[in-house]
């Protein structure tokens, strides 16, 4: 016969973190949705940019030279932002932030998780990603390390963003909001349209976006060959302090 | 370690939200190993007082102790020793059910056997559905299965029969009852009296974010106006020598011929009084019966019988 006598406690940190973190990646692999704005969507443009000529591309190389830089931005945002905003909106609606904050595991190890599972997916986007340019015939140029840099600072200011409107707005408003960026900043963050073609006036507003930031850094290391590029790293740097700094304040877990 | 500490010890609670007072000036003790049923109209302050309890808010007056330990300023030491089950939600909307549960107990040291929990609430079978497309029923025997898992001393559960079928109701009502008869602190808030009569050591009446009434169920179901014990037979019998036997308070009366109403504290000696009258009368009682008060009218008396807005 079972027997229910009290034996609480928590289970080893290590262990909480690596089932929290398999487990927020499992839900969100599993989502349709999310699938569809993680990898489709970015597959998708890759090929069709790179192989109609529907835009004017800019700098060296064949169209998917500067296309796969900013796409693997898009990656990264779709994750990091649109899809963490998401589903975080959601959880902090149906309670599961709340359920959680009262089992042992700490609130500082369920965010560590959820950056944990968005890593995870960016890997295999990144791979994903690589594997299509390569197909249209990329040659990417420049420092691993400077690329890797900028994929984690780029990381960083978008989950920043991302959970500070899902502690913020109403799951259903976070949901609109999200994908209203999501589809602004592809077309007017230099992902597939080079922020050249934009009018002087607004390129200096456009150029401190995040994933103008991102795009760019991108493109000038694996385009152009570019050692370490300071200022976009600088701009991704300060949207993320500012945007976990804000998140850390004002987000409500209810 | 201040384990000899009430399971809760609650002092002067007092908890607003903007003009609104949930929870004023509330005092309750949950003994160590007993079961407390905290009933109360809707807006009473149950949930609000529970979830002070759970460490989701903070006291604007009073103390609240849980396990001898501040739920907020010690919640890391706290939360792995509670289980908690909310009204709804709580779960992944994506999960599956199994996977939910097996998570977690995988955040505990040492849990339950997962499958034989959940086949015990009768979840084996929808194991593999996701978390949205469960009944409501199945939503809440999940959300009772996690809260109880990881092998808790304390369990708070608010409405968890809320709902339920009866058969899930009673599987239910069987748990908790094997966990309290394990030793396991319970805590829980229902709208059902038969379910707080049934399972509750201690009840707790709340109204107006205050405790109005405490005690056993036998305890609140005693108090206030009296209990009735009914028989017929032989009309005319002398109530005189009757009267002069029963304990002071008792009245007794022929409302028809034949028909008598005894009332008073209706216990096994007046029952055996009144019987052993009979027999010297050389009456048979029939249709003799007992109408005790049930919880259900002492809380209506006590809160009321409007309806709340």
């Amino acid at each position: 016969m079972t027997t229910y006598t009290p034996a609480p406690g928590a289970a080893p940190l290590g262990r909480m973190l690596r089932a929290q973190t398999a487990l927020e990646t499992k839900l969100l692999l599993r989502n349709g949705e999310q699938l569809l704005l993680t990898v489709v969507i970015p597959s998708v443009l890759l090929v069709l940019f790179s192989a109609v000529d529907i835009v004017t591309t800019t700098g060296p190389g064949k169209r998917v030279d500067f296309l796969a830089p900013g796409l693997l931005a898009l990656a990264v945002m779709s994750t990091a932002f649109t899809g963490q905003a998401i589903a975080t909106g959601f959880e902090r609606r149906y309670g599961v932030l709340k359920r959680l904050g009262a089992s042992p595991l700490p609130r500082w190890a369920l965010m560590t998780a959820k950056t944990g599972s968005v890593l995870v997916t960016e890997v295999l986007q990144v791979v994903l990603l690589t594997a299509i340019a390569f197909a249209l015939g990329w040659s990417p140029q420049g420092n691993p390390l400077a690329v890797l840099l900028l994929l984690v600072a780029g990381t960083a200011a978008f989950s920043g963003l991302g959970l500070l409107m899902a502690g913020t707005l109403k799951a259903e408003a976070t949901l609109a909001a999200a994908n209203l960026v999501f589809i602004l900043l592809l077309l007017a963050g230099g992902v597939i349209v080079p922020l050249s073609k934009f009018p002087s006036a607004v390129r200096p507003v456009l150029e401190a976006l995040p994933i103008s930031a991102l795009s760019d850094g991108l493109r000038a290391v694996l385009q152009q060959g570019a050692a370490m590029p300071w200022g976009d790293l600088g701009i991704l740097a300060v949207w993320a302090v500012v945007g976990l700094a804000a998140a850390a304040r004002f987000f409500r877990w209810e | 370690m201040p384990d000899h500490a009430p399971a809760v010890e609650i002092r002067g609670l007092t908890k607003r939200y903007g003009a609104k007072t949930a929870v004023d000036g509330l005092d309750l003790t949950v003994a160590r190993g007993s079961l407390t049923a905290v009933l109360g109209p809707n807006g009473a302050g149950k949930t609000t007082t529970i979830e002070t309890c759970e460490g989701y808010r903070r006291p604007d007056a009073g103390t609240v102790r849980v396990l001898g330990l501040d739920p907020v300023a010690q919640a890391s030491q706290l939360r792995p020793r509670i289980g908690v089950m909310l009204q709804s939600g709580g779960v992944y909307p994506g999960a599956r059910a199994m996977e939910m549960l097996r998570h977690t107990a995988t955040l505990h040291a040492d849990p339950l056997d997962v499958d034989e929990l959940a086949e015990r609430l009768g979840l084996g079978s929808c194991g593999r559905t996701v978390y949205r497309r469960l009944s409501g029923g199945q939503q809440q025997r999940l959300a009772l299965a996690m809260a109880v898992v990881g092998r808790p001393e304390l369990v708070f559960l608010d409405e968890p029969t809320a709902g339920l079928d009866p058969q899930a109701r009673r599987a239910t009502w069987d748990l908790v009852r094997d966990l309290r008869r394990d030793g396991v602190s319970i805590v829980l808030t229902t709208h059902h009296m038969d379910e707080a009569e049934q399972l509750a050591d201690d009840v707790a009446i709340v109204d107006g974010g205050k405790v109005i009434a405490q005690g056993s169920p036998e305890q609140l179901c005693r108090g206030g106006a009296a209990n009735t014990l009914r028989f017929q037979g032989r009309s005319g019998l002398d109530l005189g020598a009757l009267l002069k036997a029963l304990p002071d308070g008792s009245s007794a009366a022929e409302l028809t011929p034949g028909s008598y109403l005894i009332e008073g504290p209706v216990d096994p000696q007046l029952l055996a009084t009144v019987t052993s009258w009979c027999a010297q009368a050389g009456v048979l009682p029939e249709n003799l019966s007992v109408e005790r008060r049930t919880l259900e009218d002492v809380f209506l008396e006590l809160t009321g019988r409007d309806l709340r807005a």
